[in-house]
């Protein structure tokens, strides 16, 4: 049985001006609260560790270029082109491209994923002056213990023991 | 001497400040007054019922997310029932709970977004509209410290849900919890009793009972309208039956009572949030086995939930392929929108503006 | 030595005057000193113009629990001439099948009258450019210019959006000229004078305690003629988008909004003379006192442009004409009996002038009810909109 709350009458006389007093008394209060804006370049919030962001992190010892990431993309934004490297006669990626100007950051490549190879990247700041600068390859994704910032969004474990990639919160 | 009058016609939109998106309204006007008003709509329609037949069903959350973005995760839910009725997947006890404090949350952040742009369709210059989203903001960064992102979350799967919560995220969730009573009271204070607010909303747009159940509209707009009509009462999903909450009704059916439907509604969000934190039930959260390109049975199944504009339901034929065959969404505000001709009739140009916003439609659900 | 500080500004003048006459042939020392304090007058204007804009900004923004522009300047304190110098290079746009000319026109008749009224306005015991025995009749019939030229601007844009907004424009204005003259006439016949300078002389007690309807009148009806929240239907955003100036841009739009903004700040003056007294403050030199008063007055405007929404227009004119102008009428009557009895208008009455306007208002505003009018679902005769 739905229990039930009305939330008007069918009163129509307005008052005289003191819920109009009782709103400015309640702007007037906010006029003495901390801004909750930040001044953004300078200052910037803290990222959750899960963040789903830009500059993918991929690692080209993990991965066996199985292409199910590129399978799993519900848009078909990664291009991944493999050879066989002559001395273990092993698999290896030759191209490897994420066109971040089609990605919707939905993070299913990195969960579906099963050699915890790709992860996302901790950044958003992706404007870009070309449109081909928006492909990112290889030598861009590829994870490089410097400048790599890796999130933690898939939980895959990290791919250098011991370092976190961003601080727990 | 008889002076010669004319009503002329004014398109507001597709680029107009409070259209909420990209909408278009052709309006024929006697001075002020409308004499009809035709909406036009398509402008942000991006096929997604047909996008979804080239994709797997995981895929196709994605496009869920980008149908009604103010509430994703109810987008969300509502698809991930209707794949697990078709195919019958069960879910952990622990993703459903999860699944509730998330849909709700998301209606309280969705209902917060809807009034603060309501008031502003009433004139008032952002404050209510800053109040709320500072709110807002705080549900949003829940999210993504659950999904990584703010908008458009893709948190659901079929089978569960894609992560646990992480531990930062009960301390999180029960400080916003505690605090947001006393902001619900504080916009209460600010916008209920406003005697402009009321000059301006009371009586304007009655939508009565009658047409509301005919034009079948269903959220807040059909609640304003004095019909006690949740889906979360009255066809449950999740386990909405565990938890106690009151459905509010308005009065007359003005848009007035669609606002304080909404700010009613998230008081009995934030009871339901209480009582489902309390009895978290843990353990695993996604059903083992759900293959990624997923094949559904042959069959149809329809699920659908109360999200924050009303009844949204997918509709899901499958043929036995990992696509689904046919994706059909049955989108609340495009449906509540329909009424809107009949409540504008006569109003002035600034009450259709008011109507509009109580209707609180989003055009990436209207138009998908 | 106190004379000295609270007469500085009138010394300083004098000083001129006297060093100017000394040299210069009358009618040259005449036009010199002239046209050096028109130059002086126009800059703190413009300069206290500015000051508003970023006042407007940087505290709605505080009522709204944000920052603000804080890029240029330290604290964003640059930010209104950044906006002077981008509008200035601004592309100038006259819609096709606009009236050029009264396109024109218009920026320029707005602003000057925004300018011209304060030629009167006392800024200290003495210090007023032109002291005019009739003062407050020249601030209503200036201030009443400037909608011709709302109208006109209006008009000539060829846009359906700014014609709305200048027909609201004209209605609005004109409506609410009405219940401001009313409600001066009172402070008139309290003062016994038409000059500013005589009635900031006579307000032993600020005159909002004894003319409290007055004032909420006078302030009411200004804010509309400001085309402030809650009455700025003629740029009504969320409604017409911009109003009358929607077609606006570049140098000229830049008229229209430092003619605001100077309106605003005429009426932050007119308030403080009017109703606080003016320059006068215990203790404070008046050229202290009346920018004190004056940002007072204006941060009463930003509290309320922050809080409330907007009046739909046909409520806006049951307002003037049901709401104010009742009032108005009362208002005087009420002073005229009062000073017919007492022969006179001693400062106690401020005791009973208070409650009774509460009374007043609260009574008035009981008889304003909301009709709740049913939907007509029935298909109405309606031209279609395909067929117009
Ligand atoms: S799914 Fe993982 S292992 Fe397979 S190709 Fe993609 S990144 Fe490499
Ligand atoms: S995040 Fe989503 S859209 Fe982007 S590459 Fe991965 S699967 Fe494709």
């Amino acid at each position: 049985m739905p229990t039930l709350e009305r939330v008007s009458t069918k009163e129509t006389r307005i008052g005289a001006g003191l819920g109009i007093l009782k709103g400015m008394l309640v702007t007037f209060k906010h006029l003495f609260r901390a801004p909750f804006t930040v001044p953004y370049p300078e200052k910037r919030l803290p990222l959750p560790r899960r963040f789903r962001g830009y500059e993918f992190v991929w690692s080209r010892e993990r991965c066996t270029v199985c292409l199910t990431c590129a399978k799993a993309c519900p848009h078909g934004v990664i291009r991944i082109q493999s050879r066989l490297a002559p001395p273990e006669s092993q698999w290896q990626a030759e191209k490897f491209e994420i066109d971040i100007g089609l990605c919707i950051f939905c993070g299913l490549c990195v969960e579906s994923c099963p050699y915890d190879a790709i992860f996302m990247g901790t950044q958003f700041e992706l404007a870009n002056y070309q449109r081909g600068g928006l492909v990112r390859g290889i030598e861009k994704i590829q994870y490089n213990p410097a400048t790599s910032r890796a999130s933690d969004y898939s939980e895959h474990p990290p791919l250098e023991p011991g370092r976190l990639l961003l601080p727990k919160q | 001497m008889e002076l010669r009058t004319q009503p002329f016609m004014v398109n507001i939109g597709p680029q107009h400040p409070s259209t909420h998106g990209v909408f278009r309204l052709r309006v024929i006007f006697d001075g002020e007054t409308i004499v009809d008003l035709e909406p036009v709509f398509g402008y942000l329609h991006r096929g997604l019922e047909k996008l979804g037949e080239g994709r797997t069903y995981t895929q196709c959350l994605t496009l869920t997310d980008r149908q009604d973005y103010l509430s994703a995760m109810n987008n969300n839910l509502a698809y991930v029932l209707a794949v697990e009725k078709l195919g019958g997947i069960p879910v952990p006890p622990q993703a459903t709970q999860v699944r509730v404090l998330v849909s709700e949350l998301q209606r309280i952040a969705s209902h917060l977004f809807a009034i603060g742009a309501f008031i502003n369709d009433l004139g008032a210059f952002f404050s209510p509209f800053m109040y709320m989203l500072r709110e807002r903001e705080k549900i949003t960064d829940l999210f993504e410290m659950l999904c990584g992102q703010r908008l458009t979350h893709n948190f659901l799967r079929i089978g569960g849900l894609s992560h646990d919560l992480p531990p930062e995220f009960m301390p999180a969730l029960r400080a916003l919890i505690d605090s947001m009573p006393r902001f619900i009271d504080e916009y209460d204070q600010l916008l209920s009793d406003n005697e402009i607010i009321w000059a301006r909303s009371k009586g304007v747009g009655v939508l009565p009972r009658d047409l509301a159940i005919n034009a079948s509209a269903s959220g807040p707009v059909l609640r304003g309208s004095g019909v006690a009509w949740d889906l979360r009462q009255a066809d449950p999903y999740l386990n909405y039956p565990q938890f106690q909450f009151d459905i509010p009704i308005g009065a007359n059916g003005d848009a007035y009572d669609r606002f304080r439907v909404r700010l009613e509604e998230m008081r009995q969000s934030v009871r339901i949030i209480k009582q489902a934190m309390e009895s978290l039930p843990g353990g695993p959260v996604m059903t083992p086995d759900v293959n990624l390109a997923l094949r559904l049975p042959k069959g149809e199944a329809y699920a659908h939930v109360e999200s924050p504009r009303g009844e949204l339901g997918y509709y899901l034929v499958s043929d036995g392929s990992i696509n689904p065959y046919r994706f059909k969404v049955r989108a609340p505000s495009f449906i509540n929108l329909t009424t809107l001709r009949e409540l504008c009739l006569g109003w002035k140009l600034a009450d259709a503006i008011v109507i509009l916003g109580s209707i609180d439609i989003v055009l990436g659900e209207v138009d998908r | 030595m106190w004379d000295t500080i609270t007469n500085l500004l009138p010394l300083v003048g004098a000083a001129l005057h006297d060093f100017l006459y000394g040299f210069l042939p009358g009618w040259l020392a005449y036009l010199l000193l002239g046209f050096i304090f028109i130059v002086i007058l126009l800059v703190s204007i413009l300069n206290t113009v500015l000051a508003f804009i970023w006042l407007e900004r940087r505290g709605i923004s505080r009522f709204q629990v944000r920052l603000g522009p804080d890029r240029v300047g330290p604290m964003g304190l640059l930010q209104p001439i950044a906006d002077a110098v981008k509008l200035m290079t601004k592309e100038d746009i006259v819609p096709a099948g606009g009236d050029r000319a009264v396109h024109y026109l218009a920026a320029v008749l707005v602003f000057v009258p925004a300018l011209l009224v304060f030629a009167v306005l006392p800024f200290a015991p003495g210090v007023v450019f032109a002291d005019l025995n009739i003062g407050i009749l020249y601030i209503i019939a200036i201030g009443s210019v400037g909608v011709i030229g709302v109208f006109m601007g209006g008009w000539a844009s060829n846009n359906k959006y700014s014609l709305m907004g200048a027909m609201r424009a004209v209605a609005q204005m004109v409506s609410y000229e009405v219940p401001m003259v009313l409600s001066v006439i009172g402070v008139v016949m309290v003062a016994q004078s038409l000059s500013l300078e005589h009635i900031v002389q006579a307000q032993e007690l600020p005159f909002i305690l004894l003319q409290p309807l007055g004032f909420f009148i006078y302030f009411a009806a200004a804010s509309a003629e400001l085309n402030r929240t809650p009455m700025d239907l003629l740029e009504a955003e969320s409604e017409i988008i911009a109003g009358y100036h929607v077609e606006y841009s570049g140098m000229k739009f830049a008229l229209f909004f430092l003619a605001e903004y100077a309106n605003a700040l005429a009426v932050s003056i007119i308030v403080s003379t009017l109703f606080l007294g003016g320059w006068k403050l215990p203790l404070v030199p008046p050229y202290i006192a009346l920018p004190l008063k004056i940002f007072a007055v204006f941060g009463l405007m930003l509290w309320i442009r922050s809080t409330l929404p907007r009046l739909r227009v046909d409520q806006l004119m049951g307002f003037a004409w049901k709401g104010l102008l009742p009032i108005a009428l009362l208002n005087i009557f009420i002073t005229g009996g009062e000073l017919l009895i007492f022969k006179g208008y001693p400062s106690w009455l401020a005791l009973v002038n208070i409650p009774l306007a509460a009374l007043i208002l609260f009574i008035w505003s009981r008889l304003f009810t909301i009709k709740i009018r049913a939907t007509a679902t029935s298909a109405r005769p309606a031209p279609s909109a395909r067929n117009v």
